[in-house]
């Protein structure tokens, strides 16, 4: 019952509560940590506490993946804003192939797909991904897989 | 400065309000409203600045956490023609 | 010193995000279909929001105003692409033609 997620959970929650409430009385706070462990206990009689609400294996190599990330979305959105501004877009839709194994590696994986300006996933079957790209350069960026790579070495955790 | 945030964002949202009328079809107009809306978030925040009291935040704090579910809503409300599970 | 530089760097990435979120709006306007017009959605969600917020963090200095604009920011950050993915889903299951050129097997 007590173990890493249920933890993690909590501290998210009162971290949360800490950051809205801006007042810290000990009545307030005290009243914010039971209401956070009503929260995490309600969680665990509900059966939703999994990997999918908290997927702890991620923690150990995600600060490295989200800068990273943050580059790559740099990258992209200055392409994109020069192809709206030189009209030389040239629409295409392709599929490609994950090698993720679990589902919220492929969550993860689509997501970074569409967070990245120039590509969006717009269908998902199984491990097919269908995408569509705004400029040829970005279908290759997508059929090259470097993120496809990145997202599975970040779901091995360590 | 903070005024011209603000006057650069307003004639963005009258640009995308174009978007929301010529439309076509209905997945343009919901793009553009979800816009419309993370535009109105950053507006608030920028307004409250202006104004010297940036306990604004917290409206745009609500107004993020209400454009991401209507915006669901509405687009769950056309796929399967109701809210709830039935 | 370190005041006056703390202002350039914040009007320099208030002047990036107006940039980013100008482009986007005329890129809502001008790209042809809805798929393409996500991508311009997409850059408003990201780039734009995340330099005005960055901007209004150097000038907020360091309090409570300061954590709840990252939280913004990462809110943000994470809906963006979900509502991206839900509205081109949801065209592409009710038979709106994407322009362009579809290479391979689609589903």
């Amino acid at each position: 019952m007590i173990n890493s997620k249920s933890i993690a959970l909590f501290l998210f929650l009162l971290g949360f509560w800490l950051l809205m409430s801006g007042h810290y009385t000990v009545l307030i706070t005290s009243l914010g940590v039971i209401s956070c462990l009503l929260c995490v206990y309600l969680t665990i009689k509900g059966n939703f506490l999994d990997n999918e609400t908290i997927p702890i294996y991620f923690f150990p190599r995600l600060i490295q993946y989200t800068i990273w990330l943050i580059k790559e979305i740099f990258i992209s959105n200055i392409t994109t804003a020069k192809v709206i501004l030189s009209k030389s877009e040239e629409p295409e839709l392709f599929s490609v192939k994950a090698t993720q194994k679990t589902n919220e590696g492929k969550v993860t994986y689509a997501n970074s797909i569409t967070l990245t300006p120039g590509t969006v996933t717009t269908q998902i079957k199984d491990n097919v991904f269908e995408v569509h790209a705004l400029t040829k350069e970005f279908g290759d960026d997508v059929r090259g897989s470097e993120m496809d790579r990145m997202v599975t070495w970040l779901e091995k955790g360590k | 400065m903070f005024l011209a945030v603000l006057i650069a964002l307003s004639v963005s949202f009258l640009l995308i309000l174009v978007r929301l009328i010529i439309g076509k079809t209905t997945y343009d107009r919901i793009l553009a409203a979800n816009s419309i809306g993370t535009i109105i978030v950053l507006a608030i925040s920028v307004h409250g600045f202006y104004m010297g009291r940036p306990e604004f935040i917290d409206i745009s704090i609500v107004y993020a956490l209400i454009n991401f579910i209507g915006t669901v809503a509405v687009l769950k409300l056309f796929d399967k023609g109701t809210l709830g599970d039935k | 010193m370190l005041d006056l530089s703390i202002q350039i760097i914040s009007i320099i990435s208030f002047v990036g995000g107006v940039f980013f979120i100008l482009t986007g709006s005329i890129g809502l306007i001008r790209l042809p279909d809805v798929f393409s017009r996500i991508h311009a959605a997409g850059m408003i969600d990201t780039a734009g929001a995340s330099f005005i917020i960055l901007g209004m963090i150097l000038q907020s200095g360091f309090s409570l105003i300061t954590a709840k604009l990252v939280f913004i920011g990462i809110f943000i950050f994470f809906t963006s692409p979900i509502t991206g993915h839900v509205t081109a889903n949801l065209a592409r299951k009710k038979g709106v033609i994407p322009i362009g050129k579809t290479k391979g097997k689609t589903l």
